[in-house]
C-alpha cells in the first residue's frame, strides 16, 4: 500500500468517524406545546421555565443524551394545537412531546397523538375521556385527572363540618367537571349550583345572591382572569373572612401575583404547595425562586416532574426512545425522584397522588403564596380509571 | 324573594349601566354625529384602565397608590392617545364606507391588545380599591360595596355633565348641529375637522373614565374591551344612534336587564323544568335576554328609543 493510498484510507476513516459522532450527537427532539400567549400564557411560561430548568441544570440533556426543545404556542386553540403537532410529526420527525395546557387542545391532539403512536408527557391539563375509555398507553400525565383537585375540596368541606355550600363555576365542560367533582366527595347539602357565562366579567350579581343565602362556604372554579375578578368582587362585597371560599384553579401561581393580599383567606386545592418540605420540592422552588424571581405556581412543578420524569426514563432505555415498548416501561415505572415525594402511575397513565388543601398566606418573606392546611384526600385515584381498559 | 334583594340586584343593574353609559355616551357621539364607526372604542377603554392601574402601582414624582392621580393619569392618557389615533389614523377614514372604518378600527383593536400584552405583560394587571371606599354600607341588611355606590354617583354625574354640555354650552350647539348639517356647519365658518377632533377625544375620554373606574373590579388584561364593546353597541343601537340620552336610558336598561335576567332567569326555569336542564339553560338564556330587547325595540322602532332628528 502506497502512502497516497494509505493517507486516503486514513481520511475515509477519519470522516466516517466524525459522521458517526455527529449521529450520536444529534440531539434528541422534544415537542413542547402549550399555551404561551394570551390571558393563560402565564401557566404555559410557568411549564415552559421549569422545564427547561432542568435541561438546562443538566447540559442540555436529559438522561445523558443531548436534547433539542422545540417550543410552540398552541394559542389555547384547538386547531392551532393539531396543527403545530402534526407539522412537528412529520416535518421534524418527533415522537416525544410534552407540555399541554388546556384540556380542550389536548382532546383535540390526541387523536393525531394517538395515530402517529407518539408519547406525550402531559404537564397540565387532565381530561376525563382520557382517563377513562379513551385512554392511552403512550399519554402520561405529570398533573391530575381534572376532577381530582376539586373532590380534594369537597372531601376537605366535608372534613370542616360545612352544612351548605354554594357553588359557582362557568358555564363550560370544566366548570361542570369541577362542580361535579365537588359534589362527589362532600357529602352536605348544595344550596344553589350558578353556572355564570364564561369569561362573565363582573359577579355583583351572582354575589349579592350568595350573601342573601348566607351558605357555610362557597366552592368556586374561575381559572385566569375570572378568578382575579371574582376574588376582587367577594372581598370587596365584604364576604371574604366571612363566608369561607372553596376553590380549584382559581387562586395559584397564575392569579396570586395580580390578586396579592385580596386574595388571603381563600382556600384552593391541588397537589402541591410550594411550602412542600420534600427536598425535591425545596431544592426546586430555591432554584426557581433564584433564576426567575418568583414564586413557581403548580404548573412549574407539574412540568418539573415531567423533565424529572423524562431524564430517568431517557437514561433507561439510554437515549433509544424507537424501542418504544422499552420506553414505555421506562416511564411506567416513574422511578424518579418527584417533588411530590413517591409517584406512582395508575392504569391510565395519571398519578395516583395525595391532594392537600391550601390557604392563602404570606410566606417566611411576607410574600403571598399558599400554605399547607389539611390532606383531605391520600393515594387518591381518579373517577375514570375503572372504565380505561389498560392493565396495570 | 325579598325586596331588599331586589333592591340590591337593581343597584348592580344601575351600576353596571352606568359604567356602560360611559362607553356608550363616547361611541354614540362619534357614531351617530361623525358617521364613523369606531370598534377600537372598547381598546380605549382597555388602555384607560391601564394607565390608571399602571399609575396606581408606579411611583409617580413620589406619589404612589393615589386613587387621584390614576384618575388624572387614566383619564387624561385615554385622552391623548384617543387624540393621537384620531389625528394619526382615523381621520382618513371619514370619507370611506363604514366596511374600511370597521375593517381599519378592528385592525387597531389587535395592534392595542399586542401593545398591552408587550408593556404589560399576558397576566391581569391589578389595581386596588382605594382605601377610604374599600368598606362595604349595610344597605337594608345586606353589604353592598362602597365603591360600586361611587360608580353610580361618577356615572350619574357624567350624566348630567354631558345634558349640559350638549344642551347649555356653544360647543353642545356646534354638535348638534353638526350632528344635524356638518356641510353646513363647515360652510358657516365652523372650524368641523378641530369639532370632530375634540368630540373624539371627549370621546375616549368618556371610555378612559370607565376604564378607570373598573379597574379596581375587574382584572386589567389584553382584550378586556370587546366583551363590554359588544354590549355597548346593543345601548347605543337601541337607545337610537347619536343620542346621549338614548345612550342613557338604554345603557340603564341593558344594565338592570341584564343583571335581574342573570339572576332571577335560573332560578324561574327551576320552577318550571328539571333542575339540572335550568342550571344549562338559565344563564344562555340570560345572556340572550339584551339581544332580545334590542331586537324587540328595532321592530317597534327601527331608530331606536330616541332617535336623532337629521335634516
Amino acid at each position: 500500500m502506497n502512502l497516497k493510498a494509505w493517507s486516503a484510507c486514513l481520511l475515509g476513516a477519519a470522516s466516517l468517524l466524525a459522521a458517526t459522532a455527529a449521529h450520536a450527537q444529534s440531539p434528541l427532539k422534544i415537542g413542547f406545546i402549550a399555551t404561551l400567549s394570551g390571558p393563560a400564557g402565564a401557566l404555559g411560561q410557568d411549564q415552559y421555565d421549569a422545564f427547561m430548568m432542568v435541561v438546562e441544570a443538566n447540559g442540555g440533556k436529559l438522561g445523558g443524551v443531548p436534547v433539542q426543545i422545540l417550543k410552540e404556542d398552541d394559542q389555547l386553540k384547538p386547531d392551532v394545537g393539531v396543527q403545530i403537532l402534526q407539522k412537528l410529526i412529520e416535518r421534524e420527525k418527533v415522537s416525544l412531546f410534552t407540555g399541554f395546557t388546556f384540556s380542550n387542545v389536548l382532546m383535540a391532539q390526541s387523536k393525531p397523538l394517538a395515530d402517529a403512536g407518539v408519547f406525550a408527557i402531559v404537564s397540565n391539563a387532565g381530561p376525563a375521556p382520557l382517563a377513562g375509555a379513551a385512554c392511552n398507553p403512550n399519554f402520561y400525565f405529570t398533573s391530575w385527572q381534572n376532577d381530582m383537585q376539586s373532590e380534594g375540596m369537597g372531601k376537605y368541606g366535608t372534613d370542616q363540618g360545612y352544612k351548605k355550600v354554594y357553588t359557582l363555576a362557568p358555564n363550560y365542560q370544566a366548570g361542570k367537571d369541577a362542580v361535579a367533582g365537588f359534589k362527589r366527595y362532600y357529602k352536605g347539602e348544595i344550596v344553589d349550583e350558578v353556572y355564570t357565562t364564561l369569561n362573565q366579567p363582573d359577579y355583583s350579581a351572582e354575589i349579592s345572591q350568595i350573601a342573601a343565602k348566607k351558605p357555610d362556604a362557597i366552592y368556586v372554579f374561575y381559572p385566569g382572569g375570572m378568578g382575579v375578578n371574582f376574588i376582587k368582587q367577594y372581598k370587596q362585597a365584604g364576604l371574604l373572612g366571612k363566608i369561607p371560599l372553596l376553590s380549584t384553579s382559581t387562586a395559584d401561581g397564575s392569579t396570586l401575583p395580580a390578586l396579592k393580599e385580596t386574595a388571603l383567606g381563600v382556600v384552593s386545592g391541588t397537589f402541591w404547595g410550594p411550602d412542600s418540605t420534600n427536598p425535591v420540592s425545596v431544592k426546586f422552588v430555591a432554584d426557581f425562586e433564584k433564576k426567575f424571581n418568583r414564586i413557581p405556581s403548580q404548573y412549574a412543578a407539574q412540568s418539573y416532574d415531567a423533565a424529572l420524569l423524562l431524564d430517568r426514563a431517557i437514561a433507561q432505555v439510554k437515549g433509544n426512545i424507537a424501542d418504544k415498548n422499552a420506553f414505555r416501561a421506562a416511564i411506567r415505572k416513574a422511578d424518579f425522584k418527584s417533588l411530590r415525594g413517591p409517584f406512582t402511575f395508575n392504569n391510565n397513565g395519571y398519578p395516583i397522588e395525595n391532594i392537600f388543601a391550601f390557604e392563602v398566606a404570606k410566606d417566611a418573606k411576607g410574600r403571598v403564596s399558599l400554605k399547607t392546611i389539611a390532606q383531605p384526600l391520600t393515594a387518591h385515584r381518579d373517577a375514570y380509571s375503572d372504565k380505561c381498559p389498560i392493565k396495570p | 324573594m325579598s325586596i331588599e334583594l331586589l333592591i340590591v340586584q337593581l343597584l348592580n343593574g344601575l351600576q353596571y349601566g352606568v359604567l356602560l353609559f360611559l362607553l356608550a355616551a363616547g361611541l354614540t357621539l362619534v357614531f351617530g354625529i361623525m358617521n364613523f364607526v369606531n370598534l377600537a372604542h372598547g381598546s380605549l377603554y382597555m388602555m384607560g384602565a391601564y394607565f390608571a392601574a399602571w399609575a396606581y402601582n408606579n411611583p409617580i414624582f413620589g406619589i404612589q397608590g393615589s386613587f387621584i392621580l390614576a384618575a388624572i393619569v387614566g383619564i387624561g392618557g385615554s385622552i391623548i392617545l384617543g387624540i393621537v389615533v384620531e389625528r394619526l389614523v382615523l381621520f382618513t377614514l371619514y370619507e370611506r364606507d363604514h366596511l374600511d372604518q370597521v375593517l381599519a378600527t378592528f385592525g387597531l383593536i389587535l395592534v392595542f391588545n399586542e401593545v398591552a400584552r408587550f408593556i404589560w405583560g399576558p397576566s391581569s394587571y391589578y389595581m386596588e380599591v382605594p382605601e377610604k371606599l374599600s368598606g362595604s354600607i349595610n344597605l337594608l341588611g345586606i353589604d353592598y360595596p362602597a365603591y360600586r355606590f361611587m360608580i353610580i354617583g361618577v356615572g350619574l354625574l357624567v350624566a348630567l355633565g354631558m345634558f349640559l354640555l350638549i344642551q347649555k354650552t356653544r360647543i353642545g350647539m356646534l354638535i348638534r348641529a353638526g350632528a344635524s348639517n356638518a356641510t353646513m356647519v363647515g360652510a358657516l365658518g365652523i372650524n368641523i375637522k378641530l369639532l370632530n377632533t375634540l368630540l373624539f377625544g371627549l370621546g375616549t375620554g368618556l371610555a378612559g373614565v370607565a376604564g378607570l373606574m373598573a379597574g379596581p373590579i375587574l382584572s386589567v388584561q389584553p382584550g378586556m374591551g370587546e366583551p363590554i364593546l359588544i354590549v355597548t353597541l346593543v345601548v347605543i343601537v337601541t337607545g337610537g344612534i347619536g343620542s346621549i340620552r338614548g345612550a342613557f336610558f338604554a345603557a340603564l336598561i341593558v344594565g338592570v336587564i341584564d343583571t335581574i335576567g342573570r339572576v332571577f332567569l335560573p332560578i324561574l326555569l327551576t320552577t318550571m323544568v328539571e333542575k339540572s336542564l335550568a342550571q344549562a339553560a338559565g344563564p344562555a338564556t340570560a345572556s340572550m335576554l339584551i339581544y332580545l330587547l334590542m331586537a324587540v325595540v328595532l321592530a317597534f322602532k327601527p331608530q331606536g328609543l330616541f332617535p336623532v332628528k337629521h335634516g
